[in-house]
């Protein structure tokens, strides 16, 4: 959990014997780096939200982290392999005659499009927004999901 | 504020706390973003806390400093598979000294949508009284 893959490109990785060694170089990269205090490379696509998108067997997960966002506040659409996560956030920071100590969240517009890896089935898409952190579930297509052959 | 309606919203790198010396168990420590503003009345201090409840947030006040700590729940199912990383996952933590002098009995706190809104009530007798002078 600690050191998952942290340094994975956002086009979508090739499995292959060498992950593995890729990861611990990955890992060595980012402990050297720590000592000197650099700032460790993140590949992004630089638009908000960041997004984590994983798989199971059956469907993709795309979560984000949207704190202070109601779910009317969002529209999610799925257009055949691709799901878009618009939106706006309220700080709730703007308040009349108030002094600012420190003024980080920001807030505003957002809009982003997220490329599926594979067919997925647009009836079968389910979102949540539990303390802040969306997550869309989207079911593969019947004909992406792998398929166990028996032996006859 | 117009400037926020129109505004688009960054991407921003999430702030890894940068000393190590304070942590006792693996995993990565997060530095959450804060707004924190006064009125007259009270200092008020919000959070961006994604993913932590309620029950893993733990906030104390002690010797003028005030520390946060959220604690976050695994999100992933043990099945899947990591396709696209952009954000890692890990505690918050930050702490603050107040200057202002705080009624501890009188101070709120509130998480929702991943948000902390700790409400911290001044002291009466801190509160700015306005002094007039008299001629004469």
């Amino acid at each position: 959990m600690i050191y998952r893959r942290l340094f994975d490109l956002p086009t979508y990785r090739v499995r292959s014997p060498f992950d593995e060694l890729e990861r611990m170089r990955s890992q060595m990269d980012r402990v050297l780096e720590g000592f000197q205090g650099a700032p460790v490379f993140r590949p992004t696509a630089g638009v908000f939200p960041a997004v984590n998108l994983t798989e199971d067997k059956d469907r993709y997960y795309v979560r984000a982290e949207l704190p202070g966002i109601k779910s009317g506040d969002l529209d999610i659409q799925v257009t055949g392999n691709n799901l878009s996560i618009s939106g706006e956030r309220q700080t709730g920071a703007d308040v009349e005659g108030a002094r600012y100590h420190r003024r980080e969240r920001e807030g505003g517009r957002f809009s982003r499009i997220i490329g599926l890896p594979g067919d997925v089935d647009p009836e079968k898409v389910d979102a949540r927004l539990v303390n802040g952190i969306l997550t869309v579930s989207i079911a593969k297509a019947e004909a992406t999901k792998p398929r166990q052959i028996t032996i006859s | 504020m117009t400037d926020t309606d129109t505004k688009e919203l960054k991407v921003k790198d999430k702030q890894e706390v940068s000393t190590s010396a304070e942590q006792t168990r693996p995993g990565l420590v997060f530095t959450p973003e804060v707004d924190i503003f006064e009125t007259e009345k009270e200092l008020v201090l919000l959070a961006d806390m994604p993913g932590v409840q309620t029950k893993d947030l733990t906030i104390d006040l002690g010797e003028n400093v005030l520390t946060l700590t959220g604690d976050i729940a695994p999100f992933e199912g043990a099945e899947e598979e990591d396709i696209l990383i952009e954000y890692e996952t890990g505690k918050f933590y930050r702490q603050f000294t107040l200057s202002e002098v705080i009624d501890q009995e009188r101070i709120e706190a509130a998480l929702s949508d991943g948000v902390l809104r700790l409400t911290l009530p001044k002291v009466e007798k801190t509160t700015p009284r306005k002094i007039t002078v008299t001629a004469g």
